[in-house]
């Protein structure tokens, strides 16, 4: 073929650039494959191990395919063989058959024992107890609530290192997802529902977060910070907000709720009991003859574990 | 009244951005041109008589074939206005209103106006040839579906200029897609455009289905049948399943938007979930209703192409008809990371993980079909080619995708962007554009520029690695999908640039399609292809003379085995003294044309804008004309005619002139 000549060198230069982008310095921008906590490096495990699998027959294969092509091209003299009405072979059948379900068998084994390992909702073993964050997302901004602290941020989210920490998950606007790359994978955030997730830093250090769930105008304008720290520089992070910052207000709630993008910033105290209203706001139109105190009750009760993903008193079955 | 048309104005058509002004320039000299030539030619009859009104399979699927080439262009100029905009960080080219509205445009065109009408196209034009019938079942049913697609596609495509377009992404997830969020009629130009279009889809499937079970010449027993309508019918299977939910979705959704009802939306009682459940028992079967004639395709050609018998025939009907029924089966691996818990998720992991299997059986047949053979690359078999590592390689990210744990942290980034490119490029388009090569000498007569073809396949196969393989590392980089801009310090900018060269490679592509076409019909004469059977191939489209007269068959082929034109062919060639048997013509029952499906599209056009517009004084007249269309044709007994022997006998010895001239 005369074409393709220039542009296997096209092809070849680009990967060049490409390997060449990759291998200088870039690769520690690959979060993902940079955990700095135990969920996180659990699914990237996850991430090895099944590409490695999958490679046991891709990789063959591939080689199989150029062989063919390369060695059945019709050319003049050629002398490999050419059977025009071989067309069966149970064997080789079973064989092909049987490799994919071999590697899928042993793959789904791998999966649903991780699926309940990881189970998002699902404490972390810990001798320390985990902290609570209850996050909103707003439009177009994350609202974090420290319930046990009694602080408030927006935008930014200081957690100690070695903690497990359990978000709380919910939105006062469209439906987004709360990730932390470096820290585990993410979990949606939807009104009327307070999804749970328990992630921990192993390590100290400054990581981003962000809304992965298109969200409108300034979606993508909602990266947020993420500071692991030491538990004292925690606490005193934590009295500086109290003695320093403002509070917030129900009023200033609202207004953060209103669409806008914001620096970050925080506050010393908020409304009690503000994340449950903001969940119960949209769940209580699901209530089957259950006053809205009733479930203010069963939301702020301690009774979480078992309500990954559905609000208490929403019935999904009516 | 000047001050009140000019508010009314300023509100219907799309205003401020000096590119859409442009786009609109363009657009109205393109009609305007197109509406001169066809005055100056005098060709408005022709146009009306042989193309508008035709229920002739094949007209149909060319004019499918066309509107998709229309829509591929300008999904493609979305797809490459993105990449302009992420080539830079902190880029400012398109405002974040615009780019929301394109990469909504983009996913809704290229899948559902773009690969939708190009599959049809292609089902239209060879199912029928290679069964040996002479028209699909419904022929006017056929034209009609063609036509509710187009209306659809119109109706969506003018939101470009009139209103504005939807901005919620390829699904319209409620409750962003709410009027709470999204006050502006972009989403109801989404709900028509696809609900009309959408009949279209499920009529085509139910056709294809009688056509295939009950249109079949004589002794062309199911399992004789060529893979490309095994591949149709799986697909149309699904279609059937899961069209129905797509309507009943949008219809919902319509009902929360028009008359202020709450299935979806955050406030009385809606729940968004159950739209997302939903959009993807019908939105997962989807995509393996555009790739499994993909499939079939690519199998006709890897065995022609090779010179022999596809490799496990009976393997590659049953993987499709398994991948036909586990898509059902799969939808919610599009949400692991909605807390669904481990059991649902464990189980749709498994399901998904198994529609690996046959799909990997397939690949095995393709290699071992070409083993053994003798390979002549020519450019439907280099698009073969070049599918088979690609989708391997999708295939592969598809299971790393599928293991649950593992797709929260894939889940949303542009890992899972460049996995379904790969698969939807590397597949269905590869898939298409093969199929497109291979039968566009029996659809026009002529053959291409091989040489062009090539440069085209080049540009597109190189172009998609380029593009789509430094969005894997993005995606694990935390790149989101979706995003209108990054900064700098994510590290994001020097792939994104890569990327971008990428798509930028697959335009240039797609200009060498598009002049290898005009190059080819400005040298027609040059390269017609006289013998009917210009790749050697093996089923019976190519027994005959190409493009094929509008019957089909003079005499309907009595089939005895799988691959029966290549048998012939090999019967003929040892026994050259054996006159094929003496054939008898008789007259042939056909459909005649009609303007009713042509007209009711117009009447849903007219309901659909009605819709989006709130103005029932439109909406009443075209749902009242739709009706009326359809008594109309109930009440019309002359739709067929015969065709008198002569006439047959005529055309038969006209083409023969040709093809021995």
């Amino acid at each position: 073929m005369k074409v393709p000549k220039k542009l296997r060198w096209l092809a070849t230069l680009s990967m060049l650039i490409f390997m060449l982008l990759i291998s200088t310095g870039c690769t520690e921008k690959i979060i993902v494959l940079n955990p700095k906590g135990p969920i996180a490096e659990h699914q990237r495990d996850l991430m090895l191990i099944s590409t490695v699998l999958c490679c046991i027959v891709i990789i063959p294969v591939l080689i199989l395919t150029a062989i063919i092509v390369w060695r059945y091209r019709d050319k003049a003299g050629r002398k490999a063989s050419y059977s025009p009405n071989w067309a069966h072979s149970t064997k080789l059948e079973l064989i092909w058959w049987g490799i994919p379900i071999a590697i899928i068998a042993t793959l789904a084994v791998i999966t649903v024992r991780s699926t309940y390992a990881l189970e998002p909702s699902k404490p972390l073993k810990a001798s320390v107890k985990p902290i609570t964050v209850q996050v909103t997302s707003l439009n177009w901004k994350w609202l974090f609530q420290y319930p046990e602290q009694g602080i408030a941020t927006v935008n930014e989210l200081k957690i100690p290192q070695g903690v497990p920490i359990r978000f709380e998950i919910t939105a006062d606007s469209p439906m987004n997802s709360f990730w932390i790359p470096q820290l585990g994978g993410q979990m949606y955030a939807m009104s009327g529902m307070a999804m749970t997730l328990y992630l921990q830093a192993d390590e100290q250090g400054k990581f981003w977060g962000s809304g992965a769930n298109f969200t409108g105008t300034d979606f993508a304008k909602m990266y947020f910070d993420v500071d692991s720290v030491g538990q004292d520089q925690f606490d005193q992070w934590v009295s500086k907000i109290k003695s320093d910052s403002p509070v917030l207000t129900l009023d200033g709630y609202k207004q953060l709720v209103e669409p806008s993008t914001l620096q970050a910033r925080s506050y010393s105290s908020f409304p009690e009991g503000l994340f449950e209203m903001t969940v119960t706001k949209y769940a209580s139109s699901h209530n089957h003859g259950m006053s809205h105190k009733d479930m203010l009750d069963m939301s702020t009760s301690d009774d979480h574990d078992s309500t990954h993903g559905e609000m208490p008193g929403m019935d999904m079955s009516h | 009244m000047l001050e009140h048309i000019k508010s009314f104005a300023s509100g219907f058509f799309v205003t401020g951005d000096p590119m859409i002004y442009g786009a609109d320039v363009s657009i109205l000299l393109t009609i305007l041109a197109v509406l001169f030539t066809l005055t100056y030619f005098k060709k408005w009859r022709w146009l009306w008589k042989e193309w508008l009104t035709s229920v002739d399979h094949k007209k149909i699927g060319i004019m499918y074939i066309l509107s998709a080439f229309l829509m591929l262009f300008r999904g493609g100029v979305d797809a490459l206005l993105m990449r302009a905009q992420l080539a830079m960080p902190n880029s400012n080219l398109l405002q974040p209103d615009h780019y929301n509205e394109i990469f909504t445009t983009h996913g809704v065109i290229m899948i559902l106006f773009m690969a939708m009408p190009f599959m049809f196209g292609l089902f239209n034009v060879i199912v029928p040839l290679q069964i040996g019938a002479r028209d699909v079942a419904f022929p006017f049913l056929n034209s009609l579906s063609f036509w509710l697609f187009f209306a659809g596609a119109m109706l969506f495509n003018l939101s470009f200029v009139i209103g504005g377009s939807p901005d919620a992404g390829w699904l319209a997830y409620p409750p962003y897609s709410e009027l709470m969020y999204n006050p502006g009629v972009g989403q109801d130009f989404y709900i028509w455009g696809i609900q009309i279009s959408g009949i279209g889809s499920l009529m085509t499937g139910i056709n294809f289905i009688a056509t295939i079970l009950k249109m079949r010449a004589p002794g062309i027993k199911l399992m004789k049948m060529p893979l490309f309508p095994w591949s149709v019918l799986s697909s149309c299977i699904a279609i059937i399943f899961s069209f129905p939910i797509l309507t009943a979705t949008l219809a919902l959704l319509f009902l929360d938007r028009y008359a202020g009802a709450h299935f979806f939306t955050l406030d009385g009682g809606g729940n968004p979930m159950m739209y997302i459940n939903l959009i993807w028992m019908w939105g997962h079967p989807e995509v393996y209703i555009i790739v499994l004639p993909a499939f079939g395709i690519f199998s006709e050609i890897v065995s022609t192409f090779s010179r022999k018998k596809l490799f496990g025939y009976h393997s590659m009907v049953y993987a499709m008809m398994i991948i036909s029924i586990l898509s059902f089966l799969v939808w919610a691996h599009h949400f692991f990371t909605m807390g669904s818990g481990a059991d649902v998720n464990s189980f749709f992991a498994l399901t998904t993980m198994l529609i690996a299997i046959p799909t990997g059986v397939k690949v095995f047949n393709w290699l071992f079909t070409m083993f053994r053979g003798r390979i002549t690359v020519r450019t439907p078999m280099l698009w073969t080619i070049g599918f088979i590592p690609c989708f391997i390689v999708g295939g592969l990210t598809g299971v790393l995708l599928s293991v649950a744990p593992a797709d929260f942290q894939f889940h949303n980034s542009y890992f899972l962007i460049a996995h379904f490119h790969q698969v939807i490029i590397g597949g269905v388009v590869f898939g298409y554009f093969a199929g497109l090569y291979y039968w566009w000498p029996k659809m026009f007569g002529f053959t291409l520029n091989e040489h062009i073809g090539k440069w085209a396949f080049w540009f597109w196969n190189i172009g998609f690695y380029v593009c789509f393989m430094p969005q894997y590392v993005l995606g694990l980089m935390g790149m989101t999908r979706r995003v209108v801009s990054y900064s700098w310090d994510k590290g994001w900018w020097p792939l994104n640039l890569v990327s971008t060269i990428g798509a930028g490679l697959m335009g240039i592509a797609f200009l060498f399609q598009a002049w290898q076409i005009f190059h080819g019909i400005k040298h027609y004469r040059k390269n017609r292809d006289t013998t009917g059977d210009p790749w050697n191939g093996r089923t019976l489209e190519w027994s005959i003379p190409s493009p094929a007269p509008h019957y089909n068959f003079a005499v309907v082929p009595q089939v005895s085995e799988l691959d029966d034109w290549w048998e012939e062919k090999q019967r003929r060639e040892h026994n050259p003294y054996v006159p094929p048997a003496k054939e008898i013509i008789e007259p042939i029952h056909m459909p005649k044309n009609s303007g009713i499906p042509i007209l009711m599209a117009g009447f849903w056009f007219m309901a659909g804008f009605g819709f989006v517009f709130h103005w029932l004084w439109l909406t009443v007249p075209g749902l009242a004309g739709v009706a009326i269309c359809m008594l109309a044709h109930s009440f019309n007994d002359d739709s067929d005619y015969y065709i008198p022997i002569e006439e047959i006998k005529e055309t038969e010895a006209a083409i023969r002139k040709v093809t021995t001239s």
